[in-house]
């Protein structure tokens, strides 16, 4: 049988093949697009626009601040985080303001805090919340108007987004 | 009211840069949750903290949904005079608390 009809039996191989390749194509992509709502995407214009709001678009440079978050968390429900800025804080030269922002989080702000001279050591310790494995960036303004800042990755293994409803 | 805790040093030198802590009972429910029926769990976060030295404000947050529930805040001041140190949470659905704390400056 088979040596008298090789060209049906290719014939039926390559449509098969065919149709394999078919349904395998359709499902492709419903396996490589998790459903939307188990999918944290960054948000870099959201970012972007919260950033420019805080800093009314002057240039930021990188330094001058110590952002510190474990680098691997296994709750995002509290992180927590110190943020120290290298200023002598004096009437002359002192941190005007610091925000902390994230990237992945439903909203890129987590935290803005005013301070003056008075505050002898600028240091801020909080506890954030952290939707995803993302970079957190912190930015401070100093009193002669220029923006600094310092970024740290943050692994996230269970996200604060993803908890028990109540 | 909500249960708030300070830690203020009770007696510092003039000049000296003492630490202050502040904790706060707060749900900071983040507008972000569904119930398990899809409805949205609406926002009820602490938005600002202010902190006021004699009357002088010295530090003053922001919140945004971001920050953990129980929202705990750390900074640091210079003691110049023996007074009050005011702290004064706001946030949704009109939420208010206040503590005060005392410091004596040698």
């Amino acid at each position: 049988m088979r040596e008298s009809s090789p060209t049906t039996q290719t014939t039926r191989r390559r449509v098969l093949a065919g149709a394999g390749a078919l349904v395998g194509g359709a499902a492709l992509p419903a396996v490589l697009t998790p459903p939307a709502a188990a999918q944290i995407q960054a948000n870099p214009a959201a970012l972007a626009m919260a950033i420019r709001k805080a800093t009314g678009g002057a240039e930021v440079k990188t330094g001058k601040v110590k952002l510190e978050v474990p680098p691997l968390s296994e709750n995002g429900n509290s992180v927590p985080m110190i943020i120290t800025v290298d200023s002598p804080m004096t009437q002359e030269s002192y941190v005007k303001a610091i925000h902390v922002f994230t990237e992945k989080n439903p909203q890129p702000n987590v935290i803005s805090v005013q301070l003056g001279p008075r505050a002898g050591k600028a240091l801020l310790q909080t506890r954030i919340r952290l939707a995803d494995t993302q970079t957190i960036s912190a930015i401070a303004e100093l009193s002669d108007g220029t923006f600094w800042s310092d970024s740290a990755d943050v692994v996230i293994t269970l996200g604060a987004c993803l908890e028990d409803n109540p | 009211m909500a249960r708030a805790l300070i830690n203020v040093p009770a007696k510092a030198k003039r000049g000296e840069v003492i630490a202050i802590k502040t904790l706060v009972s707060h749900v900071m429910e983040s507008g972000f949750r569904h119930t398990n029926l899809g409805a949205v769990i609406p926002r009820d976060i602490i938005d600002t903290f202010v902190c006021t030295y004699n009357g002088e404000e010295i530090f003053r947050a922001q919140l945004a949904p971001a920050i953990a529930a129980n929202p705990f805040i750390a900074f640091h001041t210079v003691a110049t005079d023996s007074g009050k140190l005011e702290f004064k949470w706001t946030g949704d659905n009109g939420f208010t608390a206040t503590e005060i704390a005392t410091i004596t400056v040698e």
